[in-house]
Formats: C-alpha cells, sequence, structure tokens
C-alpha cells in the first residue's frame, strides 16, 4: 500500500515534469554556484579563464605537490605522478597520469577539487593550469614550453585516451 | 567512593581519570552490578552494553583522513548493522555539516535551477527502503596471492541499512529536466569536493536522496545530513555530503571514475562505469579467526546480497565443496538488501572446507575465485565477488584458505 502510493507518486511527478509539484527551493545564488566546484567536462566545457605554463608548474609544484608527491612526481605520501607507459598488460601495471588517466581534463578537475591535499581549493585557475603543464611535462605529454589554457588543455591526447571499455558485466558464469 | 562499591558511572570516571588506559577501563566496565541494588537510571541517548566490543577495523593509512573502516560481519546478526559499524570510506576527512545551512544545488541542463534547505527537501513524500551498501573495492586483496583471514578485513566494507529519503526522480521532475540531459554529476561537500558521474537512467529510476538511516537521521560518516543512494550500485557512487548535482549531456570523467573505481584487465583495458555490485556470499559463523569450543550442533550462518535483485538460493558445502546443500534464507528476502542464511551443522572434529555461493533472482550463480581471474586477471583491483573458502581444523580453530 505504501510501497504503491510512492510509485504513484514518483510517476505522476514524472508526468508532470512540465511544471513544478511541490515548488520547494528557489533559484541558487550566483554565490551558491561559486561554492561549488567548478565540475570539467572531458570536451573542456567548465574551464576557467588563464594560462600556465610548464616553467610555472615546475615552481608551483615544488613549492605545493612535491612534499607528498615527490620532487619530480615519483610518488611518496601522495600518488605516484609519472611513469609506468607500457605497464597495463604486465604482471605489475603501473597506473599514474601518464600511463592510464584517459583526460587531462580530469587532472585540472582533480587538482583543482582536491589538491593540495591538506588544503584542497587553494589554487587559483592560472596555478592549476601550470600544475597540469608540469604533470604532463613529466610525462613527456607535453613540451617544455607547453602552454595550458582553456583551449589547449581539452586538446591534449592523452596516452591511455583510448584504453576504456564499457562494462561486460556478468562475464563470469 | 564514600559508599564501598563504585557504581558504573563512577567507573567510567575512574577510566577517564587514568588517562584511558583501555585495558583498565575495560576490566572496571565488565563489572556485573549487584542484583540487590538499583541499576542504572534512564538516559536520552542509548548506548550498547559495556560487555560488548564489537568494533570497526581501520586499515592503517598515511593520511588518516584518507581510508577505510570494516564492519564486525563475524559479530553481526540479522541483516542491518548499526550506524556506529557500518562501514566507512573517506577521502578527506568527514566534514561537520549544519543541516540548517546545507543546501542542494540542482543545475545544469534543467527548466529551473534550484537551491533546496534541508527543510524543504524533508516536505517531500518520502521513500523508506533497506538496502546493502558495498565498497566497489571490497574483498580487492582477495584478487591478490594470500586470501584475507578473518571475514571483517576480508568482506568488511558491506553493511546493511534502512534508508529513508526522497525519490531523486521526484526532485528532478521538480527542477524539469531538459531533453538534452543524459547525465548527472553528483558531488559532495568533502573538503575534496569527491564527484561522480551518474547515468540519468539510474537517477530516474531508483536513486534516492537520503537523510535517514535505521531510523534517525545518518552519521555524519555516512554523509549527514544527505547522501545520495543509488541501489546496488558500488559505495563510492552514493556519494555523501551531497550539495550539488548538475545536469549534463556527458559523463565528467571524474579521478574516482577513471583513475579509481575502474577495472583494468589482462589486456591493459580498463573497464569503466563497472557500477553494479553482482552477488556475493560469505559465511560469518565460523570465519576466519573464530574457533569452535567442542565438537557438536552449531547453526552455521553467514549474509547474501546482489545489486541486481533478491537473493535467491544460498548453497553451502561443509565437505570442501564436494557437496552442497541449499541453506535456509531468513525472511524477508528484499531486493539488493544483505540476506542472512543458516543452516544447521554438525562439526564431528574433523577438518574440513567451508563455503557458501548464492544465487541471485537473474540466475547469476557466485562465481569462484579462479572463474574470476581467468577471465579478468589479478589486477583488477574492484568489485571481487568469489566464493570465500574457510577452514576449519581438528581442533576447532577456523583459518582463511589460500588459492
Amino acid at each position: 500500500m505504501w510501497k504503491v502510493s510512492a510509485i504513484l507518486l514518483a510517476a505522476a511527478a514524472t508526468l508532470s515534469a512540465q511544471s513544478p509539484r511541490y515548488g520547494v527551493g528557489r533559484p541558487p545564488t550566483p554565490e551558491e554556484i561559486r561554492e561549488l566546484r567548478s565540475a570539467i567536462a572531458p570536451d573542456g566545457t567548465g574551464l576557467p579563464e588563464g594560462t600556465g605554463t610548464v616553467a610555472a608548474g615546475r615552481e608551483l609544484f615544488a613549492a605545493q605537490c612535491a612534499r607528498c608527491h615527490g620532487p619530480t612526481g615519483e610518488g611518496d605520501v601522495g600518488a605516484r605522478l609519472v611513469g609506468g607507459q607500457g605497464t597495463l598488460r604486465t604482471p605489475r601495471p603501473l597506473k599514474t597520469v601518464g600511463s592510464f588517466w584517459p583526460y587531462a581534463t580530469t587532472l585540472w578537475d582533480y587538482i583543482n577539487r582536491a589538491m593540495p591535499f591538506d588544503r584542497p581549493g587553494l589554487l587559483e585557475p592560472p596555478e592549476v593550469y601550470a600544475a597540469v603543464a608540469y604533470v604532463l611535462n613529466l610525462n613527456g605529454i607535453i613540451e617544455e614550453n607547453g602552454v595550458m589554457d582553456a583551449t589547449s588543455l581539452p586538446k591534449v591526447k592523452m596516452p591511455n585516451r583510448d584504453g576504456f571499455v564499457a562494462d561486460p558485466r556478468p562475464d563470469v558464469r | 567512593m564514600k559508599h564501598g562499591r563504585p557504581n558504573r558511572r563512577q567507573l567510567l570516571q575512574m577510566g577517564a581519570a587514568v588517562g584511558g588506559s583501555l585495558l583498565a577501563g575495560q576490566k572496571a566496565l565488565a563489572l556485573e552490578t549487584d542484583p540487590r541494588k538499583l541499576g542504572q537510571p534512564l538516559g536520552p541517548y542509548g548506548e550498547r552494553s559495556s560487555f560488548e566490543k564489537a568494533v570497526r577495523w581501520t586499515r592503517e593509512s598515511k593520511t588518516p583522513e584518507t581510508g577505510s573502516s570494516f564492519t564486525p560481519l563475524h559479530d553481526s546478526v540479522g541483516i542491518l548493522t548499526p550506524s556506529s559499524l557500518h562501514y566507512e570510506r573517506h577521502h578527506s576527512g568527514i566534514p561537520t555539516i549544519d543541516p540548517a545551512k546545507h543546501r542542494l544545488v540542482v543545475h545544469g541542463l534543467v527548466d529551473r535551477p534550484l537551491s533546496l534547505s534541508m527543510a524543504e527537501i524533508r516536505r517531500l513524500p518520502s521513500l523508506t527502503r533497506i538496502l546493502v551498501l558495498e565498497c566497489g573495492g571490497n574483498s580487492g586483496g582477495e584478487w591478490g596471492a594470500t586470501t584475507g583471514t578473518d571475514v571483517q578485513r576480508s568482506y568488511g566494507l558491506v553493511s546493511g541499512s534502512e534508508w529513508t529519503g526522497v525519490p531523486l526522480s521526484l526532485l528532478l521532475a521538480e527542477a524539469g529536466v531538459q531533453p538534452r540531459a543524459s547525465w548527472v554529476i553528483a558531488e559532495g561537500a568533502d573538503a575534496c569536493r569527491m564527484m561522480r558521474s551518474i547515468p540519468l537512467a539510474k537517477a530516474m529510476e531508483n536513486s534516492l536522496l537520503a537523510y535517514g538511516q535505521n531510523g534517525e537521521a545518518m552519521r555524519p560518516a555516512q554523509g549527514y545530513p544527505l547522501r545520495l543512494i543509488n541501489p546496488g550500485w558500488e559505495g563510492n557512487t552514493n556519494v555523501k555530503w551531497l550539495h550539488s548535482l548538475k545536469l549534463t549531456d556527458q559523463p565528467y570523467m571524474a579521478r574516482d571514475e577513471t583513475s579509481k573505481y575502474s577495472d583494468l584487465m589482462p589486456d591493459g583495458k580498463a573497464r569503466i562505469f563497472t557500477y553494479a555490485m553482482e552477488a556475493k556470499s560469505v559465511i560469518t559463523f565460523p570465519s576466519g579467526g573464530q574457533t569452535l569450543p567442542t565438537r557438536g550442533l552449531y547453526e552455521l550462518t553467514g549474509l547474501a546480497w546482489s545489486g541486481r535483485g533478491r537473493i535467491e538460493r544460498v548453497e553451502v558445502t561443509t565437505n570442501g565443496g564436494r557437496t552442497w546443500v541449499k541453506a535456509e534464507l531468513q525472511e524477508p528476502r528484499l531486493p539488493i538488501a544483505l540476506t542472512r542464511f543458516r543452516l544447521a551443522w554438525r562439526f564431528d572434529g574433523q577438518d574440513t572446507i567451508i563455503a557458501s555461493r548464492a544465487i541471485d533472482e537473474t540466475g547469476y550463480v557466485q562465481p569462484t575465485r579462479a572463474a574470476l581471474i581467468a577471465v579478468r586477471g589479478t589486477n583488477s583491483n574492484y568489485h571481487y565477488n568469489g566464493i570465500k573458502f574457510w577452514n576449519v581444523r581438528a581442533d576447532g580453530r577456523v583459518t582463511n584458505v589460500e588459492g
């Protein structure tokens, strides 16, 4: 009985999708939207203005990232960020930004939302672009003179870009 | 202590006074009260008996804010996990959130972007469901060469709760989803703003915006004041401390759905968006680390569950897999919920191997570890659901079985 009424309510809500039924909530304020971390799509949707170079990233990395990830991203308390290309099919795969991550936009999104570990949200957009540029350069994905911004970042082709497949389960019988 | 024997509260204070010496505290707490004297008065919020010691086990972490704690399944009864013993997996600590200030923002490809208070969410028609919640990485250690020695450490990233909340479909209808939208990007208000991409079809099917757990507000460690519940899907998609739902036309390829929570196969390709938790079961008694004190009759028991629906049958072997018998299933047998199974079993003092296997309503049979590895290799980390074997030794000790 209880279950049935819940299903009916849900169905009714779906049918009347064009107009609000309960009238709860109000439009979010610009401050509320700003308070959320801007989620970045793989096509670059959501990337803010700003520019970051490999050189600036090297400096920033030494100041903000190296204490956990090692001076050149070799990993410590924080994850290893470099190397591992060509290991995914071996008994000891090394999954790093360079060997495994399919999109460079994910690196921007994750640094922006979650790094540095103890002070997430600290970095300004140009600093995030710079950190991304340096980590990509450490992995040999962009050149020393590479510049990352909202236009160039989504165009970066990560080495493992085509390394992901859909879930075929149930696959074991 | 001028009135002779100290009461329990005084003993508690003594325990605190000696600097929280755990052993001393436990000894003191375990004293029985004199049956001829009055017991403790009533209290506003209950606590368990001081004789009960079941606790979560926390895996060591270099950064304690990111880590996992495991439910003591060997001490569990029934199909619900106390909220205080529900497993945890956090990526940047447990935030303290005032529900009076918390808001959920629904935005992106919607006709009416919404910001809702908790009070407004709680005004909407609610739904209550008993569901299993399992970490995608539960039993991940079993892929390795050494299997887990006890059920808590090897299978304890699973718990069962009654969740109460608002169907997400209802709120999405309220916001008016635009035809172009096909994904919902869910973001939590923890420090790292954990984010996952959820297909709109799931959100419309049975996702829940939960605020209640086991009859009260959910615990901070479980996402207080609001979490997304995606029935049957890996724990990580059940975003805690939910504060943003963004409707989009594509998945956002978050770190926690590409770098993590993707399953690497032997050919070097990784499966992505592996959401469902397949049927699984484990014997919780007798299980690794326990000892049967004598020969004789015991109730063998355990838990089975499937992210794809009801548990249809659980079969148990007590002779190393030579024969399997149907275990009794405790009702209610709910879809996507822990299901308790039982079997009367006589331990005759012979060394033997015991195990369970679950079959769900789709006909799926819980596979062996060998069958899983034959298809997926040993580097996929997530979604291990192999049959767990325990060795009951002649002297009654129970240990894990390798391979």
